[in-house]
């Protein structure tokens, strides 16, 4: 696995590389079929949906009625992907992805965009810091927070095959660049990004970076800080948890998401009975989104690199 | 339609009805009134309509049957031990503990159950995918979708509905049960639904309205489903919730009922004096 991280962030757009990759998919395997609920605008699929209407269904602005189509595609042999924004890919349509997908065991994959602070000008309305949280309460669901484009490139093609629920939060801009093209990224496995004895950093999806960007911050204080990137939040590598929880002592979990529910709940829970170190995160403090730049609203939320390095500093002590 | 086979479906509705009240007298309670008002509908369904293999559930090119209200469930199971998809004995399990037959339809429990359906609005959307599914594969198959006239309180059957008609699917039939009551009254009390053959019609349903319990009407309805098209079909079932027990049908609450062992014994055995 070849890691490129400078610091310097990707030209390529997320929503470009889901909807290159959609159209990629469905021409390898022709049980692959994508629904969306009126956004294939927002993820560069409308051109080819027109172009294969029998592959690209467009729903209309009707979440929970298209996850059930997904649903009875899947019945029917097909492998179904979904898109619409995260909080309609979550809380709106929990039910029926809890029911008709899990209870019922037919397996899609659901991309919900634009997750926590990168909704940006959408706003509060359009802001979940909850998503993960739902997901998690699915048995045997997978939830994966991407990080970078070969990222999503690899967990796209790995959901269309994998039983289950799949739910993948991306945003749809652009991301710093950490992984080399081509890299595939099993899900599952955290990926250490950098080694350190002081302080274990785990983080996901756009936190990866602020936590990279805090490791070198770190470092100049002589504080070695390891960073561990857990795009797969479930299900989660607690092995890896416990080996930094022993090597490093303190954790900081950083993720773009209430500290209710994410992360931060998902690594607790598994070091609770035994544990080794202490723990903070860098999270959203249960509050609820509101309208703004993504610069501006990672700092009003506390999602910045300065934040992991303030909280892993006061952890150290 | 041919006498013998009238007479044939309409004995496979009492059986039906005889074997909800088999599992609800095992069990000491049940969701009666809504799995006897469907039976006639199930009876015509399973006895002259769906192309199916009790030795394959899973066979890609059977008719699909996707119980919306899932809570008629034991009238679902009776149809499926009737055409031997498991033995009629098994009937008598609902409910209790591991059992392959739950309160509400389950697609990995019950073998010939098509879709797994309880939580109401969510089996419209599942049929959807179904029949698209069915027409992608470029099979001639139907999908029956059974919804209450209740459920239709939930919003999500009116988004399936928009999409059936939007997405041309003339292989789905939808046989709305309306028996008038649902969980807590009657339905025009609780959130009156209107004319619902209206409704779905200007949803863009191919729609009759007929007599629900009559089976000669549901008969004369589903045929006419054969022809596919490009409109989904509606057929709106009139009908009376407990339909064929008279106490039932005359109880204020018959959504769900818990009576005793001798009560249920007495309304089977009404039923089974019907038999000959």
């Amino acid at each position: 696995m070849e890691l490129i991280y400078d610091g310097s962030m990707d030209s390529r757009l997320f929503k470009d590389i889901i909807g290159q990759t959609i159209s990629k998919l469905s021409a390898q395997d022709p049980d692959y079929i994508y629904l969306d609920a009126d956004l294939m605008s927002c993820v560069g699929t409308c051109q080819w949906a027109t172009e294969n209407p029998e592959r690209g269904i467009n729903c209309g602005i009707s979440e929970a009625n298209m996850i059930g189509v997904a649903c009875g595609l899947a019945a029917n042999g097909f492998k179904p992907v979904v898109h619409t924004f995260g909080p309609f890919a979550s809380r709106r349509v929990f039910d029926q992805v809890f029911l008709s997908a899990g209870y019922a065991k037919n397996d899609i994959t659901i991309i919900g965009t634009d997750p926590g602070v990168t909704a940006t000008f959408n706003g509060g309305t359009h802001m979940p810091f909850e998503d993960i949280a739902l997901y998690r309460t699915i048995p045997t669901a997978t939830i994966i927070d991407v990080t970078d484009v070969p990222m999503l490139i690899s967990v796209l093609k790995q959901c269309k095959d994998l039983p289950g629920v799949k739910y993948i939060r991306v945003g749809r801009k652009n991301a710093a660049k950490v992984f080399a093209d081509g890299t595939e990224t099993p899900i599952g496995p955290a990926i250490t990004l950098r080694e350190g004895k002081d302080v274990a950093i785990f983080a996901s999806g756009i936190m990866v970076h602020e936590a990279m960007q805090a490791a070198n911050k770190l470092a100049k204080s002589g504080i070695e800080a390891a960073v561990v990137n857990f795009f797969t939040i479930k299900p989660l590598d607690t092995d890896t948890v416990k080996k930094y929880a022993k090597q490093c002592k303190n954790i900081v979990v950083a993720e773009n998401h209430n500290r209710i529910g994410g992360l931060y709940s998902a690594v607790c829970e598994t070091l609770a009975r035994e544990n080794t170190a202490r723990i903070d995160v860098v999270a959203v403090n249960d509050e609820y989104g509101e309208v703004g730049p993504q610069d501006y609203l990672q700092k009003r939320f506390g999602l910045t690199a300065e934040h992991i390095v303030e909280t892993a500093t006061a952890l150290i002590g | 339609m041919d006498t013998t086979l009238k007479k044939r479906l309409e004995r496979t509705a009492l059986e039906i009805r005889i074997g909800v009240l088999e599992q609800m007298k095992a069990r000491g309670f049940g969701h009666v009134g809504g799995s006897l008002s469907i039976a006639d509908a199930l009876a015509v369904l399973y006895g002259s309509q769906m192309r199916f293999d009790p030795k394959r559930p899973d066979w890609a090119e059977r008719d699909k049957l996707v119980c919306s209200k899932g809570h008629a469930g034991p009238a679902v199971y009776a149809a499926l031990a009737l055409c031997d998809f498991f033995p009629y004995e098994v009937l008598k399990t609902l409910n209790q503990p591991g059992t392959s037959l739950p309160s509400h339809c389950d697609h990995n429990k019950t073998p010939g159950v098509d879709m797994t359906t309880g939580s109401l609005g969510q089996g419209t959307s599942l049929a959807c995918g179904l029949a698209l599914g069915e027409r992608l594969r470029g099979r001639d198959t139907r999908v029956f979708l059974i919804v209450g006239d209740g459920e239709t309180n939930e919003g999500q059957v009116w988004e399936a509905c928009m999409f059936a008609s939007a997405k041309k699917l003339g292989n789905l039939v939808l046989l709305l049960d309306v028996n008038g009551k649902q969980l807590d009254g009657c339905t025009k009390d609780i959130l009156d639904t209107l004319d619902l053959s209206a409704k779905v019609k200007a949803f863009g349903f191919d729609t009759v309205s007929i007599d629900g319990n009559d089976i000669e009407a549901v008969y004369t309805a589903l045929e006419r489903t054969r022809n596919g098209g490009d409109k989904p079909y509606a057929i709106v079932l009139n009908t009376v919730k407990g339909k064929g027990v008279a106490a039932v049908e005359q109880a204020k609450s018959n959504h769900s009922m818990a009576v005793s062992t001798d009560q249920w014994n007495e309304w089977l055995l009404s039923l089974i004096a019907q038999l000959d």
